[in-house]
């Protein structure tokens, strides 16, 4: 490059007060879409956009909508996987004293489960949803920091691998998904199961966190013009919401797993009372992050809901202010309940008076955006697709699941039933009627956006009945054998309890509810492949992601649409106000200002590259050698430096020079 | 979709500072979520140092010299970071290339001082419980500053590169300050949690 190039600046640089004395980065221009045929439009994007084409650039990609539909995938084969846990568990307990399962193994089987279940589906899951989402809802052509948003996909599967391979060699935890100490530490935790557990915990979350940072600032800085924060859709909301509960909580599993590791590698002692650390302190700092993850799993499928309620119902959602502030205080209410899980730890009094009040406080809030959504509901003009007879499905089962919630919120009833299948039952009712029911509504409604093809309505619906009858068959006579005595974590019971029936029929209800995964497995198959075509907006929904075609194309939008409404395709019927200006040989979006939306620069996005998956890796490798030895931690830092310089190291591109 | 061009943003700038860059707000997001971890690991110091009464469960006193002297050169370097901010805003590549090479040497030096540091706490991490939260609250630091320093080296040798004159560099000069300040600011704590806070009771 010679310094005349350097001088062939456009634009002035932003800064205002940029002084005299200063000179100017320079800026290198290229051609803009104004006023450029919609053919042409098109050539140029897709050469900008596309994700190169070989395995090599399969690997590279960086497109959002990309890596989503793998984080999908993914997480939807670890569902199934925990469900294999389950069912494996469930033949076991249907009837007494069965051999088929020792207890060796039975341990591995329930922490597996719950493991795969909370940071390998539940978490991954919803945390795609937004990937493929926010960016389109809010109007924009990719995540932000697409390569980071790359990594965080390679991180999560690799660390997935790991537990599930560790299992294959009978290496995986057996300390259940939340691994206390003592059993879990040095003396009474031998072997690697329990280190298997706490670098796979502290990795994947890196991946988490990547995303919920990604997905905030998308939010606050790459909104479409116009889209200020009162027009912001709800679904978007509850991920902000979710991403800033992430980032508050997920270091405490983080710092709990890396202690973990610490007192069992190099022989720390911070979880050792005989040498002045403290086995409780493991429970504190693992709730602290454990009941917010609750809520992490939950808020975005309020999110779904509040966006399907609105397409179906035909008008817009009742109190979308009153469902905002209600998300923020869940949000926020979500940090105060800890304790609530360490009731039966012999905690003071009034301490445990204060989380019994705001365990039930949190009520509120929900209570609101069930009104606000009945209210919705019974204000327009249902529409009774399978989307939302999942949603029904939500209200019924976690109305459920919240009743017996308050009853564990009171100290004596949790001490009560404390450990018993009454816990079981009441938070599978609270996770899987609070976000697997939703997420099977927001898989019919947005599969026709992500394929281009619409799911099977007559399939949906008995999928829905399926899953409905089976999941109550399987997990409401656990209250009852709970209330019994029945405790969680055993392999067997001896037949003279009479537990022997009703776990028979427990299994046999799991097995249904396993079942009508098996349906919508096939029905997601079938439809892809030969569903009906979908068009842009089969439901004729509001928000944004409606007005692109379906599957959209690797831009996004042909052109930023500039939003007027909180539902903007209902109030711009006849044609889309767009913004015209960028540039369209570089991948250029809008980066808007924080509340009003206001466009502020036109920023570019990061090109395809293969470092972010050679630096997961080589963070990887780290992670697995250190089980070993603390040592890894040397040796892993120069592999790591040299990818992470790969991939922030400029090539040349526009995208990284300008 | 039918569209209509409502929006003209063809004038718009290429790159902005501060909290106008997404990459800005992606790094408070980090220091959000590190600090989150630092309070944590400093709230499970305080919360054994309160469980137990004789805290320091009868170990020696560390000796503060060392980390006094990274707190100090860590204060220090504030100035010219500052300095370097200003004319990462001005697009000045000459005085930037200065203060990427002085404030490299800024984060190497509080490094070696850390290096004996470590031996001043008069205690292993696995003596006692004490012992440990000492080397974990130092070494999680001591991780942020090695993460710190070599992101400033790449980026300073990358500003003497052909590809350092351009305004997307001058941003990351300008994260690369604000990052700094909050692995000063992060430290202050931890120093006084260290080496003060014990010496009360
Ligand atoms: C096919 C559906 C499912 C069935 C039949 C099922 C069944 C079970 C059973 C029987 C247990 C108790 C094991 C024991 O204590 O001995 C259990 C534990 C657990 N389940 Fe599920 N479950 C299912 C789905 C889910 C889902 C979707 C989630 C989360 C999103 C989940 C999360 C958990 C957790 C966290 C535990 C506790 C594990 C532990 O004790 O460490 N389960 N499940
Ligand atoms: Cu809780």
């Amino acid at each position: 490059m010679s310094s005349a190039d350097l001088t062939s600046e456009r634009d002035l640089p932003p800064e205002r007060e940029a002084s005299a004395k200063g000179d100017v980065a320079p800026e290198r221009d290229g051609p803009r879409d104004t006023g450029m045929d919609d053919a042409s439009l098109h050539r140029w994007l897709t050469r900008t956009w596309r994700t190169p084409p070989g395995i090599i650039g399969a690997l590279s990609s960086v497109d959002h909508k990309v890596i989503a539909r793998r984080y999908l995938v993914t997480a939807f084969l670890f569902l199934c996987l925990g469900g294999l846990n389950a069912v494996a568990m469930r033949i076991q307990l249907s009837g007494p004293q069965r051999g088929l399962i020792g207890p060796d193994l039975y341990n591995q089987l329930f922490t597996m489960h719950g493991v795969t279940m909370m940071f390998l589906f539940a978490v991954p899951i919803v945390q795609a949803t937004g990937i493929y989402l926010v960016p389109l809802m809010v109007g924009t052509r990719n995540i932000a920091f697409p390569r980071l948003n790359a990594f965080s996909y390679w991180v999560y599967v690799s660390g997935g691998l790991f537990a599930w391979v560790s299992f294959a060699l009978s290496m995986a935890p057996d300390v259940g998904w939340f691994a206390y100490v003592p059993l879990s530490g040095p003396e009474y935790g031998p072997g690697k199961r329990a280190d298997v557990w706490a670098q796979m915990i502290t990795y994947t979350e890196v991946s988490s966190l990547a995303v919920a940072v990604a997905t905030i600032v998308t939010v606050f800085k790459q909104r479409a013009p116009g889209m200020s924060l009162d027009k912001i859709p709800l679904y978007v909301w509850s991920l902000l919401v979710t991403s800033f509960v992430v980032v508050f909580a997920m270091p405490a599993v983080m710092i709990t797993s890396t202690f973990l590791i610490l007192d069992r590698l190099v022989g720390t002692h911070i979880f050792n009372p005989a040498e002045g650390g403290d086995a409780l302190l493991f429970q504190h700092l693992f709730w602290f992050f454990g009941h917010p993850e609750v809520y992490i799993i939950f808020l975005p499928a309020t999110g779904m809901v509040s966006a399907i309620i609105p397409a179906f119902a035909r008008r817009p959602v009742f109190g979308h202010l009153g469902l905002v502030l209600s998300l923020i205080a869940v949000g926020f209410l979500s940090f105060g309940l800890w304790v609530h899980h360490m009731f039966a730890t012999g905690l003071p009094k009034l301490g445990a008076s204060f989380f019994t009040a705001s365990s039930m406080m949190i009520a509120i809030p929900n209570g609101v955006q069930i009104f606000c959504w009945l209210a919705t509901l019974w204000d327009g003009r249902p529409v009774i697709r399978t989307p939302l007879l999942f949603v029904f499905g939500f209200f019924f089962i976690f109305v459920i699941g919240g009743l017996t919630g308050v009853m564990l919120a009171s100290v004596p009833l949790d001490l009560q039933v404390h450990d018993t299948y009454f816990v079981v039952a009441h938070f599978h009712y609270v996770l899987i009627g609070g976000a697997v029911f939703p997420l099977l509504g927001a898989a019919y409604f947005w599969f026709p956006k992500i394929t281009g093809r619409m799911m099977s309505e007559r399939l949906g619906r008995w999928h829905f009945w399926l899953a409905l009858i089976g999941f109550n068959a399987a997990f409401f006579p656990m209250h009852i054998v709970g209330l019994w005595g029945m405790p969680r974590r055993v392999y067997t019971y001896p037949a003279e309890l009479g537990w022997g029936n009703i776990n028979l029929f427990i299994s046999a209800g799991a097995v249904l509810f396993f079942l009508s995964f098996v349906l919508f497995a096939f029905n997601l198959v079938h439809s892809a492949l030969k569903g009906a075509p979908a068009g842009d907006n089969p439901w004729d929904a509001g928000t944004l992601e409606w007005a692109t075609s379906s599957p959209p194309p690797s831009y996004n939008f042909a052109r930023i649409p500039v939003v007027t409404n909180v539902e903007p395709l209902w109030a711009e019927r006849e044609a889309l106000p767009v913004a015209t200006g960028l540039r369209v040989d570089a991948r250029e979006l809008i980066i808007s200002t924080v509340a009003e939306a206001h466009p502020d620069i036109r920023e570019k996005s990061a090109t395809p590259s293969i470092w972010p998956l050679l630096a997961a890796i080589s963070v990887g490798g780290t992670f697995l050698y250190s089980i070993f030895t603390p040592w890894a931690i040397v040796w892993g830092a120069a592999p790591i430096a040299v990818t992470l310089i790969g991939w922030f190291w400029p090539k040349g591109d526009p995208e990284d020079e300008e | 979709m039918n569209q209509r061009p409502a929006m003209d943003i063809s004038g718009l700038p290429t790159f902005g500072h501060g909290p106008r860059s997404p990459t800005w707000w992606g790094t408070l997001g980090f220091m959000a979520l590190e600090g989150t971890g630092f309070a944590l690991a400093a709230g499970a110091y305080l919360y054994l140092a309160t469980l137990w009464p004789n805290w320091r469960l009868s170990a020696p006193q560390p000796n503060h010299w060392p980390g006094t002297i990274v707190t100090l050169l860590l204060i220090v370097s504030l100035v010219p970071n500052h300095m370097l901010n200003r004319y990462a805003k001005e697009c000045a590549i000459g005085p930037v290339r200065i203060g990427m090479v002085v404030m490299s040497l800024l984060g190497v030096a509080p490094l070696i001082v850390r290096w004996f540091e470590f031996p001043a706490l008069n205690i292993y991490w696995d003596t006692n419980a004490y012992g440990s939260m000492l080397w974990v609250l130092l070494g999680l630091h001591t991780t942020h500053l090695i993460t710190d320093v070599g992101d400033t080296i790449v980026l300073t040798v990358l500003m003497f590169t052909h590809h350092g004159y351009s305004g997307r560099r001058f941003g990351d000069v300008g994260d690369n300050v604000f990052y700094w300040d909050f692995v000063v600011l992060t430290w202050i704590p931890i120093y006084l949690l260290i080496y003060w806070i014990p010496r009360l009771g």
